[in-house]
């Protein structure tokens, strides 16, 4: 567990937006902004913020499929943000994705035999006549009958589409696997199952992973430390436990804040978030967070805030995190009055 | 929830014992549906036909345009089952010899414009670079031309004749098929498993012809049984401005053509070939349709 698998340096994933007719960039989408994180050996980190905030790009970038601005990325000590194209084969079967939308994840001309067989192709030692064998082994795996191995996608449900895409990346033998909102796109009961599917994998593969959501109920049952990412930054890095009861950025708390609870007779109202998610292409000064926060103060728009260790491995990026932390518990007697 | 290696062989075995039995039942979705193994039947016959045209044709030395002027412009009887035209030619030879140019010309025609345009399409759609960029701009230009002008003037360039007809017709027909190709490309690499592949680590070559040929390769397939009508008649357009099939042979198109002079009165003349062109063209339509349903997965047969 104190070991570091993957490890992030300052990485920024930068698009361009317009081009002068040279092709030279004039201004950028910054998707990923000064992203600093360790993803620890055998850990779930979970990475939690709005729609839009480049928390699916960071997950991209990690696995080196959008190209890299700056920075560096350490994968079990081996620097591979400098690699391209074929010399990254060897690190693609360690590394694996499962994508939110399970139906377009699955080539639909293509049965599950044709799909898995591919992951193996590249990326086992095994021979050809041993992919059936394999295959069933993957379906029983992610709970799939080995019947099912010739059918098509269309022919399963949308959880059974995900099982699939995670038999898939499973096919690999990854080390690390990214799960892209994996859970999102499915109803809740189906979510709990593929959750406990992960979980269970987790445990006997011994997997790490890096849980992508926009929903931080979700975190406290998946993942282990749950960072958390506003305009393509990570502004807090909590364990997964003490961010429902001690959030320390204001963000985190406001998304907290704004999750609804399964208990018609409480009376706590749910607090919004003011204002728009800050633009990538126009990033606010200072903290990116201040036009919408609610403690603000004039530095706070003038310089961006350091990182403040919190605890072993959790840290927030905010100026008055300290005073907030005082403050907290006035805070949580205004809210409850 | 651990089971023995042997088990996972058994299993596999079963299953492919079962996949064997699935097979079948696709060719079972192709007979079930009649009008289209009608169709089948009808293509086949006609093929046969054209191809074997010289040993089916009842009089093949009139089929291929020897003349026979006592015999001109009579009525369908025992003698010529479809009646004769205004060279006394049996019409029925003259069909069975016309389909070789009419329906071999005319697949000639889609898929070589297939074969040429699918590539370049697919190369366009993945490749939003240069390269494609210049793809596009030809297409684009060609586009803006119509289709027989472009055939017209290569044929008048290079001279009248059938062969020249057939290619001076693929030049301005491919880029159809690219952008027809291009669109879906375009759409089609968005998905995830373009992406999915590529985290397994594959290369562009593996990904357009594993993931993006078979997806697009549907459509390519109901244009080109479409289109075939199309460029049969065509081929027939060029035949009547003597650019395409010179006199004595002939295909339907300038058959058709033919016959239209005496409509009236020879009414034979240009509704038997017009005919067979319908037959055939409808045919294609009607198998290229089923093909299609049962090709896709997930869509229902209808």
């Amino acid at each position: 567990m104190n070991e570091s698998l993957m490890t992030l340096s300052k990485v920024n994933t930068w698009f361009a937006n317009e081009k002068t007719i040279t092709g030279k960039p004039v201004s950028w989408i910054k998707a990923v902004n000064d992203v600093t994180l360790n993803i620890y050996k055998g850990e779930s980190l979970g990475l939690v913020g709005e729609s839009g905030c480049g928390k699916s790009t960071l997950g991209r970038t990690i696995l080196r499929l959008v190209p890299l601005h700056s920075g560096g990325i350490r994968f079990m000590g081996d620097d591979i943000a400098s690699l391209y194209g074929k010399k990254l084969r060897p690190f693609r079967s360690k590394m694996q994705m499962v994508f939110q939308d399970p139906k377009a994840s699955l080539n639909p001309k293509m049965n599950i035999f044709k799909i898995l067989s591919e992951a193996l192709y590249l990326n086992t030692v095994l021979g050809k006549k041993d992919f059936l064998e394999q295959g069933v082994k993957l379906l029983n795996l992610v709970d799939l009958r080995p019947e099912h191995i010739f059918r098509y996608p269309h022919e399963f449900s949308g959880g059974q589409q995900q099982r699939i895409s995670i038999a898939r990346a499973l096919a690999t033998d990854p080390d690390f696997i990214v799960f892209d909102e994996a859970t999102s796109a499915l109803d809740v009961s189906v979510q709990a199952q593929v959750i406990n599917l992960i979980h269970e994998l987790r445990r006997q593969l011994k997997l790490t992973y890096l849980f992508i959501s926009h929903d931080l109920s979700i975190m406290a049952h998946a993942c282990d430390r749950v960072a958390v990412m506003y305009a393509g930054q990570i502004v807090e890095v909590q364990k997964a436990q003490s961010l429902f009861s001690a959030p320390r950025h204001p963000y985190t708390r406001a998304l907290k804040d704004a999750v609804p609870v399964a208990d018609p007779s409480s009376k706590k109202g749910l607090s919004i978030l003011k204002g728009e998610v800050a633009k990538l292409s126009d990033l606010p000064s200072g903290c990116y967070f201040h036009p919408r926060c609610e403690f603000k103060q004039d530095i706070c728009s003038k310089e961006p805030p350091d990182v403040y260790k919190t605890g072993k491995r959790s840290w927030v990026r905010c100026h008055f995190q300290e005073a907030l932390w005082e403050q907290r518990e006035l805070m949580d007697t205004k809210e409850s009055a | 929830m651990e089971l023995q290696a042997e088990s996972y062989e058994q299993m596999a075995k079963q299953v492919v014992k079962e996949h064997r039995q699935v097979k079948w039942f696709l060719l079972g979705q192709l007979l079930k549906r009649k009008a289209a193994m009608l169709s089948l039947i009808i293509l086949v016959l006609t093929v046969t036909a054209a191809l074997f045209a010289p040993w089916v044709a009842p009089y093949p030395d009139q089929g291929m345009g020897a003349v026979n002027i006592s015999q001109r412009l009579s009525p369908p009887s025992n003698e010529h089952l479809l009646g004769t035209d205004i060279y006394g030619r049996d019409m029925l030879s003259r069909v069975i010899c016309g389909a070789r140019i009419s329906i071999f010309g005319g697949m000639f025609i889609v898929v070589t414009a297939a074969f040429i345009g699918v590539p370049l399409g697919l190369w366009a759609g993945y490749n939003e670079g240069k390269s494609g960029a210049v793809i596009i701009k030809v297409v684009e230009l060609f586009l803006s031309f119509p289709a027989t002008l472009i055939a017209m003037a290569i044929t008048i360039l290079f001279g009248a004749g059938w062969s020249t007809a057939l290619i001076a017709l693929v030049i301005p027909w491919w880029p159809w098929y690219t952008r027809l190709v291009q669109g879906e490309v375009l759409s089609i690499k968005q998905m995830l498993y373009v992406e999915a592949a590529r985290m397994l680590g594959y290369g562009k070559i593996y990904i357009i012809f594993r993931h993006l040929l078979p997806n697009v390769i549907t459509p390519v397939i109901v244009m080109i049984l479409l289109d075939l009508g199309p460029a049969i008649i065509a081929i027939g357009l060029l035949s009547f401005l003597g650019l395409g099939t010179q006199p004595p042979m002939a295909d339907w198109g300038l058959m058709v053509w033919e016959g239209a002079q005496n409509i009236l009165s020879e009414w034979w003349i240009a509704i038997v070939p017009g005919c067979a062109m319908f037959i055939v063209v409808t045919a294609f339509n009607i198998f290229g349709d089923a093909l299609k349903d049962i090709l896709t997965p997930g869509r229902s047969s209808g």
